[in-house]
């Protein structure tokens, strides 16, 4: 039994009162002496979060070839009436969002500003998906300011601040004496878990969609180590989604493997799908708190917002073969083996040349590759180049040494195969994924025929292997 | 280059003295010469452990003709040549003669 | 310069010549690698 992707989910989240907790902002504000001022004229409110073109691609309202033909920089150019919700997903407000963080919280560690949770609740219960009625847990009710101040002071609980500094709520640590429960971990670990279940049910109502109670297995790959201090990274974040999204049937597990991490799980849900073990796969990632303003100094020294705003989460849906949704090629996976070392070229042989071998294709039989597409207007800024236009480039390398194009035409191979980067930088989701909603439109009502997702993961970042990792999945039109 | 990694650079090159040469392998022009610089005059966002601290080390990437010469070529062409070829090879050799001109000003 | 005798650090990059390909380029030209990393920036 073949496996096919049934459908994916790609949902945003706005949050820029979480640009703080971000890993390098809460680095770097320590050495300011006004951190709450030093940020607020760099952070985006909503409507201009909404209208970023980027964003509007993420969701599926504005085409990867319109992007590339959007002014830039896009910043300064927003996408004229553009909406909250488009084909593949949401861009959800943060006022709302803190709402579903709260409702996503089955310890009570996340206490809000009364104030606050009374508007989240408001807008969260009207929410078509996943309003009062949709079975979720209820926003719980606010504290009193002096509570929360109180779990700052005594508790060290982590404060959550909103974008003018007004106290919004504070995440109590997990416990005392435990690194990998600290509130700003569980912040983590809770923002993980909100996207990933905003994702999922927006999955599952879509028309047509699985039944919760039919989903068997949900894999999770996002990015957060779930555990405690004997076992950092321990798990179960699936499960944890499952659960609050009212999979009832379904278990589930993590699949780390760093930015690979969703080509991996993919893959292994359709291994599931084929052998019969299990019909409906959910793979699903929510998105990396720690990655938000990850290169604010840059977009600060350039005078232009922190575009970094934004967690990002997906969630798809790998199926038996339905014959119109589009194929998994599990004959065809490219795979960076350990074999394949850190050469560039054994590695783009390894991921591209022999699984498309196999078939007895060519690179020039993939209508589009997905690969990293982080948003150049995130990274150029702060001197990290043009991630997708770099790896677009190495791949149209490859197509010369295989003598498929010469050299003058890698700027072709690049924009008609390739396409801007779009992607919010969110690591593991940027690797590819934010494509999947474009590619199953185009190779089922579209004119697509093949396309070709690639992740990679750069496992040296965990200091246990000088390799980095990769594996490359074909989708292809069904029938 | 990331805290940790210039943690690293520093302790290694006073472990290892006067002999230590770098080695780039650096995408593009500007974090070449980011890079130069921070092993060469100290880390020029001044963040780092390299910050105020010139290592003075010599700094090669490995796109130079100096450094392609004295790599056997069946090397070269399987770790290198893919990249040589997709990247910007003069903007990012430039990016290095800019570092090093800062360097002895 | 030459490499070989030399004590080399490699930085390579992810998405340029990663650490230990550059690091096998100069063990090759004789040098002695001491130090071999790859840089991420995303």
């Amino acid at each position: 039994m073949r496996p096919v992707i049934r459908d994916v989910s790609l949902v945003l989240a706005h949050a820029p009162s979480f640009v703080r907790l971000g890993s390098k902002p809460l680095r770097e504000l320590r050495r300011v002496d006004a951190p709450l001022g030093y940020l607020l004229p760099y952070l985006r409110d909503w409507d201009a979060a909404c209208g970023y073109a980027p964003n509007q691609v993420f969701i599926g309202n504005v085409g990867v070839d319109d992007l590339a033909a959007h002014a830039t920089p896009w910043h300064r150019h927003p996408v004229g009436g553009a909406q909250r919700f488009g084909p593949d997903g949401e861009i959800m407000p943060e006022h709302e969002f803190l709402g579903l963080l709260a409702a996503c919280d089955g310890f009570d560690l996340l206490a809000l500003d009364r104030d606050v949770a009374d508007r989240a609740r408001t807008a969260l219960d009207t929410h078509p998906l996943i309003g009062r009625d949709s079975g979720r847990p209820a926003v719980p009710s606010g504290v009193a300011p002096d509570v929360i101040r109180e779990r700052i002071e005594k508790h060290r609980a982590v404060p959550l601040l909103g974008v003018d500094g007004r106290l919004l709520g504070a995440m109590l640590p997990g416990h005392d004496e435990d690194d990998t429960l600290t509130g700003q971990v569980l912040m983590e670990n809770l923002a993980c878990k909100a996207t990933a279940a905003l994702a999922l049910r927006h999955l599952l109502a879509r028309p047509g969609a699985v039944a919760a109670t039919d989903v068997r297995y949900v894999i999770n790959c996002g990015e957060e180590a779930v555990g405690d201090r004997y076992q950092r990274g321990g798990g179960n974040v699936a499960k944890a989604v499952a659960e609050w999204a009212g999979c009832t049937r379904a278990t589930g597990s993590d699949v780390k493997a760093f930015c690979c991490g969703p080509m991996h799980a993919l893959m292994l849900a359709g291994a599931m799908v084929a052998s019969g073990l299990h019909d409906d796969v959910v793979v699903l990632a929510g998105g990396s708190l720690a990655k938000l303003g990850m290169k604010f100094q840059g977009h600060l020294k350039h005078e232009m917002p922190i575009v970094e705003d934004v967690l990002a989460g997906f969630a798809a849906h790998v199926a038996r073969d339905d014959g119109t949704s589009p194929v998994l090629r599990l004959d065809a996976v490219g795979r960076h083996e350990v074999g394949s070392g850190s050469a560039p070229l054994a590695v783009v042989k390894a991921l591209y040349t022999e699984p498309l071998g196999r078939l007895g294709l060519t690179l020039l039989d993939v209508d589009r590759f997905s690969l990293e597409l982080h948003n150049p207007e995130a990274t150029e800024p702060a001197g990290s180049g043009n991630v997708p236009l770099n790896n677009y480039r190495t791949l149209a390398s490859l197509a010369v040494v295989e003598k498929l194009i010469e050299r003058a035409d890698i700027g072709q191979f690049v924009r008609t195969r390739g396409m801007p980067g779009f992607s919010p930088t969110q690591g593991h989701i940027a690797s590819a994924i934010p494509y999947l909603g474009h590619a199953l439109r185009g190779l089922t009502k579209g004119t697509l025929t093949r396309t070709m997702f690639t992740g990679k993961g750069s496992l040296f970042l965990g200091r246990m292997t000088q390799l980095s990792d990769g594996i490359s999945l074909i989708v292809e039109r069904n029938g | 280059m990331g805290l940790e990694d210039q943690a690293a650079v520093k302790r290694v090159a006073d472990e290892h003295g006067s002999d230590v040469v770098v080695l780039l392998g650096t995408p593009d022009a500007e974090s070449t010469q980011t890079l130069a610089q921070t092993v060469v005059t100290g880390d020029p966002s001044y963040a780092g452990p390299l910050a105020g601290v010139p290592l003075g080390l010599p700094v090669l990437h490995v796109f130079e003709p100096e450094v392609k010469d004295q790599v056997p070529g069946d090397v070269y062409e399987a770790q290198v040549a893919l990249m040589e070829m997709s990247l910007d090879r003069d903007a990012i050799l430039a990016g290095l003669r800019e570092a090093r001109k800062t360097a002895t000003t | 310069m030459e490499l070989r005798g030399r004590k080399v650090i490699a930085l390579g990059e992810r998405d340029g010549v990663p650490g230990p390909a550059l690091a096998e380029c100069a063990s090759k030209a004789g040098a002695d690698v001491v130090l071999t990393l790859t840089a991420c920036y995303v």
